[in-house]
């Protein structure tokens, strides 16, 4: 009986506590978000972190983008031609890159390579006190060290999302017209006719803008909240990369159901 | 790294990004949707428009003029209202005919005008008239079963029998 | 002479472990601080208290007239620009070389031009001795060397008061010797007021002018180094001459040995 009362009492407690840790997280997302001035007023910092996490996932993202792609064009042709439109392969590879698989892929490998490095580096430097030396210093580091960092990844992200689905769609190319032999005027042309700019592109990097802010705040709460010692801040790492990337899937299916619902 | 090498990377990576953008935007996406400026609206009832569907293309002699923008149902003809934003460059007479039409056999539906000879050109509201609906695969497949069951016994069945 | 710090009364727990309970302590302006005590007595708690970082539960922290803890924000944030604080490890920014972590502060608040604030900042590392060390990464220092930059950096805005949290820990004895005369020294060259909150007895009763001793969250001694030398109380002169045993327990609070062993039963 004692059991059973108990672990209710833990589902309480750990609901309860759930519900503070978003309650702080929110507050630490609107505070850098109203002290994002720095961060514009001086772009050079927001320039470097941009490198961190957009350059430095740059090889990642293209060589996954390219390889995805290819292989899209291989499973895809191995369908199509069984109903003979292999000439709508360019659609298959496009749509399911630009709607899909771009922003959802670019954004999870962003999440493990960019986002988790994030959490490490404020976690750290958490545990060294430079957060709390910076604060004796008169300087804010939610300004100076958490802001550029948010919108650095938030423009970093739908710029590698695209160059996922322009590498992917290469791949594409590569496989299904210069290696199968697809023609390469259908293959455009049918491409060109049923991707539509709004429906498609522009939807896709609504996506990825989301994903981007999304798994941001995420690594930087983490890195922020996490335990001064060797232990809290791998802790927060390993809990970046899994909050981030079931954000990224459950806000996929959100976005997707309001965004695709029209068409069919 | 220094500050140079630092600003030129990451203007590269933003170079490439955009660069991508346009790729997409202009190579692999269409984005020559006929806008509402540039555009005028004209409905059309049909009987039935089979599998067609809004953004569908509007097709006159192969071209794509404009594109299908919405389709709604008229409890008073019991028809399908299809309203459809045909590009300003082009002007049709009041008594062109749409029908739809499939590409291939098994392809995607689309609107095909055909300019009939009257001297007044349609405008923004204007209703067609003339229109002709889906082939529906299975009525056709029907009336040809229908038909050879009528011809039967005889050789030669004649071909007005059928609608 | 004035008082720079001035602290009344003050009582402050983290959650319901109480900390401090009732601290007295002045700090005149010139003069070197030690406030001693053993591990976890709250020495480190006094000092973000000082700096604002965390707010007393009771009393008044005041700092060149100002109370501390009834500052609103961007008060308290110019009143920090005149606080330096030497952190344990220095917590120098590992993502900056030596010369920006000291031109910082000269950055983030001042316009100085590029060679004035060159010109600063190498005067700064050449008061520690390390103007050579200013291309290095903080990853590349030893750990005297680190709180000799963070001492640098500390004092890059001339600040009225500098606070050290354990200036001497881990250091070897040359670097130990070292530290302290730079504590010395730059209290009386440049005018500050410095706080060093310390458990290295030896070594700070050497430089200081006062010391206060903390003990069980409450001010158990004080006095000038003379007096604290020559002290016949037992806490102080537990700590002072690192007794295993006396007012401070070696062992832990349990229950009587034998019951514990069961022997006998």
């Amino acid at each position: 009986m004692s059991t059973i009362v108990r672990s209710i009492a833990g589902i309480g407690r750990r609901t309860l506590e759930g519900i503070s840790r978003m309650g702080y997280a929110t507050r630490f997302f609107i505070a850098a978000l109203m002290r994002s001035g720095t961060a514009f007023r001086r772009f050079g910092l927001t320039i470097r972190e941009i490198y961190f996490s957009g350059v430095l996932s740059l090889i990642i993202i293209l060589v996954s983008g390219l390889f995805v792609g290819m292989v899209l064009a291989l499973q895809g042709y191995e369908t199509l031609q069984t109903y003979g439109s292999e000439e709508v392969l360019g659609v298959l590879v496009a749509l399911s890159l630009v709607r899909e698989l771009g922003p959802v892929v670019a954004a999870l490998l962003f999440a493990s390579r960019a986002g988790s490095a994030i959490t490490a580096e404020i976690g750290l430097m958490k545990a060294t006190e430079q957060l709390a030396a910076m604060e004796m210093m008169a300087v804010d580091p939610v300004a100076r060290v958490v802001a550029p960092r948010f919108w650095a990844g938030v423009i970093s992200m739908p710029l590698l999302a695209a160059l996922f689905s322009a590498m992917g769609i290469l791949g594409g190319y590569l496989v299904g017209v210069v290696l199968i032999g697809v023609d390469e005027g259908s293959f455009w042309s049918q491409m060109q006719a049923k991707v539509d700019f709004e429906e498609d592109i522009l939807n896709g990097v609504i996506k990825s803008v989301v994903f981007g802010i999304a798994v941001t705040a995420i690594a930087l709460f983490e890195g922020y909240d996490a335990p001064p010692t060797a232990e809290g801040v791998s802790g927060a790492t390993t809990r970046t990369v899994v909050t981030s990337s079931l954000a990224i899937l459950a806000l996929d299916f959100v976005l997707t159901a309001f965004m695709f619902r029209g068409i069919s | 790294m220094n500050r140079a090498m630092l600003d030129l990377w990451v203007g590269i990576f933003v170079v490439a990004g955009i660069g991508a953008l346009m790729f997409l935007a202009l190579k692999v996406g269409s984005m020559n949707t006929v806008d509402a400026k540039e555009s005028y609206q004209v409905t059309a009832l049909f009987e039935n428009i089979g599998g067609l569907k809004a953004r569908a293309p509007v097709k006159s002699a192969g071209v794509v003029v404009g594109r299908v923008s919405s389709i709604s149902f008229d409890d008073k003809t019991y028809e399908a209202e299809v309203t459809f934003s045909l590009d300003k460059r082009y002007s049709f007479p009041t008594d062109t005919t749409a029908s739809i039409l499939t590409s291939g056999l098994l392809g995607e539906q689309y609107i095909g005008l055909e300019a009939g000879g009257e001297s007044v050109k349609l405008k923004n509201g204007d209703r067609l008239k003339l229109t002709q609906s889906a082939v529906v695969l299975e009525n056709l497949i029907g009336q040809f079963l229908y038909s050879k069951a009528q011809e039967g016994p005889q050789q030669e069945g004649t071909t007005n029998e059928v609608q | 002479m004035d008082n720079l710090v001035e602290i009344e009364n003050v009582s402050f727990s983290y959650g319901d472990r109480p900390v401090l309970k009732g601290i007295n302590l002045t700090a005149r302006r010139g003069q070197v601080i030690a406030i001693m005590g053993n591990s976890g007595c709250g020495k480190t708690t006094l000092l973000r208290l000082i700096g604002g970082q965390i707010k007393p539960d009771q009393g008044t922290v005041k700092v060149a007239g100002q109370v501390v803890n009834e500052l609103k924000p961007l008060d308290l944030y110019s009143l920090r620009r005149k606080m330096g604080m030497l952190f344990q490890f220095g917590a120098l920014f590992t993502d900056m070389n030596v010369f920006e972590n000291v031109a910082f502060q000269m950055r983030e608040h001042t316009k100085l031009p590029e060679d004035v604030i060159r010109d600063l900042v190498l005067m700064k590392l050449h008061a520690v001795g390390l103007r050579g060390a200013a291309d290095l990464m903080p990853s590349e220092l030893s750990g005297g060397m680190a709180r000799r930059v963070a001492l640098a950096r500390a004092i890059a805005l001339e600040p009225m008061l500098v606070m050290y949290d354990e200036p001497f820990a881990g250091l070897d004895p040359i670097s130990l010797g070292v530290t302290g005369n730079l504590i010395r020294r730059l209290t009386d060259t440049l005018g500050l007021t410095s706080l060093v909150v310390t458990h290295d007895v030896q070594e700070s009763l050497k430089i200081v002018d006062y010391v206060y001793f903390v003990s069980e969250g409450i001010i158990e001694a004080e006095g000038t180094p003379a007096e604290i030398s020559a002290s016949n109380l037992p806490f102080v002169h537990q700590f002072v001459h690192g007794e295993a045993d006396g007012p401070v327990p070696f062992h832990y609070p349990a229950k009587p040995y034998e019951s514990d062993l069961r022997l006998g039963a």
